[in-house]
């Protein structure tokens, strides 16, 4: 039986933590690239080429590409074979303790609500666990900054509002964001399941790489129509005006009841970050 | 083509800013952003003195990451400014002359930015490590407890701003996206 010792993980969350914050993903530096192509805006050109001159600052210097280094959200998936020496929970929080001193990372969490005393550590991390076949233990480290968390949205349609339903709630939840969230955005949809289900699909949707598409063909094409009516919206680089407001639409889906349809939408800014490593 | 300013900033300053100009941005801001907006407004709800006179400033919506060693302040770019608009119409009346954010503003912020003559300048959300090299002195004068949030008295060189709201009503955001949008 294969078996991870607690500190291995805590010391693996901790560079995960860091490495998402000063490293900008290939294909998000991929995407701003095409994008600077397609641009018609000259300020939203200035804008790309100020992001991706920020994406090599950070990355030279190993300092955060942005202020807001995120509430930490990490996605296990655990193989049911495997054995875990320590606490797992324990290990994951202690793991961004470290990561967010080591890497002089922003501190971004309140301890309360309304209270919102600062945790001086950036913990608790929300963790997502998965459990999977095999022995295998996979960490993704998804900090996730808080101006485009705040403009995401979840709806319940009806069954009837089908399609196009989603289409318009997609299509509103980005035009009320404007310029907020940082765009060019990426989006993440959550379609189907539950209330929490769906919300929990829209934040995964964030993880895919940029320019993949689902394998259901009509879901893919959805991605595709969506992306193209969302840069319709002129929002552009910043919100300054232009073609490209979002860098790609990723949507996931799963079974529904038969009363409802309901969709959640997570917004992220250009940076796009997470990490992820298996053990 | 790109305006220099230096700060504190005249009305004289601000009657020659339109929406979409650019500007680079020297001299010295002060940053705040939620938890220090809502003292700063209790303060002059109780006719109190605030920890620096508004006149003529600027203020930095921005909580930076720590400094590395060695380094006087950590990524410094943008945050959403609308969080502050409830209480930026006060700070503006006491004479504040410059906001620096991302995101638009209320209905309320713009209309005391023409009545008192006040801009709003976006900086670009995202491009923070960018900015921070532009910063070349700090000083944290209030609220240290606050952490990230506290207040700091920052100088800085070529600040790479965009007016959004002049003091005619001008509004980039509006008027960029409406030349790109296709539908509806």
């Amino acid at each position: 039986m294969k078996i991870i010792k607690a500190e291995t993980i805590t010391r693996e969350v901790a560079r995960l933590c860091q490495e998402a914050n000063f490293f900008l993903g290939e294909d998000v530096m991929n995407a701003f690239k095409k994008a600077l192509e397609i641009e018609e805006s000259e300020i939203g050109r200035e804008i790309l080429e100020q992001l991706i001159e920020n994406a090599k600052i950070a990355k030279q210097k190993r300092v955060p590409m942005c202020q807001d280094t995120g509430y930490t959200v990490v996605f296990l998936e655990v193989g049911q074979d495997l054995r875990i020496e320590g606490n797992l929970e324990e290990a994951v929080q202690e793991g961004v303790r470290l990561g967010y001193a080591e890497g002089y990372l922003r501190k971004s969490i309140v301890e309360h609500p309304f209270r919102r005393r600062n945790t001086g550590d950036n913990t608790p991390a929300v963790i997502h666990t998965e459990l999977v076949s095999g022995d295998n233990l996979k960490i993704i480290v998804a900090p996730k900054g808080g101006g485009s968390e705040n403009m995401s949205k979840i709806k319940m349609l009806k069954p009837a509002d089908g399609k196009e339903g989603v289409i318009d709630f997609v299509l509103q939840c980005v035009k009320e964001a404007g310029p907020n969230p940082c765009p060019p955005i990426v989006v993440g949809v959550g379609i189907g399941g539950t209330f929490e289900k769906a919300a929990y699909l829209a934040k995964k949707a964030l993880l895919r790489e940029i320019g993949s598409s689902h394998p259901d063909p009509e879901i893919a094409e959805l991605e595709q129509i969506l992306l193209q009516k969302i840069n319709d919206l002129g929002i552009g680089p910043a919100g300054f005006g232009g073609v490209i407001t979002a860098l790609d639409v990723n949507i996931e889906i799963f079974p529904c009841h038969i009363a409802s349809l309901p969709v959640a939408v997570n917004l992220n800014c250009h940076a796009a970050r997470h990490k992820e490593t298996v053990l | 083509m790109v305006k220099h300013l230096t700060t504190p900033l005249t009305n004289e300053d601000l009657e020659s800013l339109r929406s979409g100009d650019k500007v680079l941005l020297s001299g010295v801001i002060y940053s705040a952003r939620d938890a220090a907006h809502a003292r700063l407004v209790k303060l002059l709800d109780e006719g109190k003195d605030l920890p620096f006179d508004l006149k003529g400033q600027v203020i930095y919506y921005v909580g930076p990451t720590p400094a590395k060693p060695g380094k006087i302040i950590g990524s410094a770019g943008p945050t959403t400014s609308y969080r502050m608009d409830p209480y930026a119409p006060r700070l503006i009346e006491q004479g504040l002359k410059g906001m620096i954010g991302k995101g638009s503003r209320s209905e309320k912020v713009k209309e005391a930015m023409r009545k008192h003559k006040a801009v709003y300048f976006g900086a670009v959300g995202g491009a923070a490590a960018l900015i921070a090299e532009r910063i070349k002195e700090v000083e944290l004068i209030a609220y240290e407890d606050l952490g990230t949030e506290a207040i700091r008295r920052l100088v800085v060189k070529d600040f790479p701003l965009i007016v959004v709201n002049d003091i005619y009503g001008g509004d980039l955001y509006e008027e960029g996206q409406s030349l790109y949008r296709k539908n509806k």
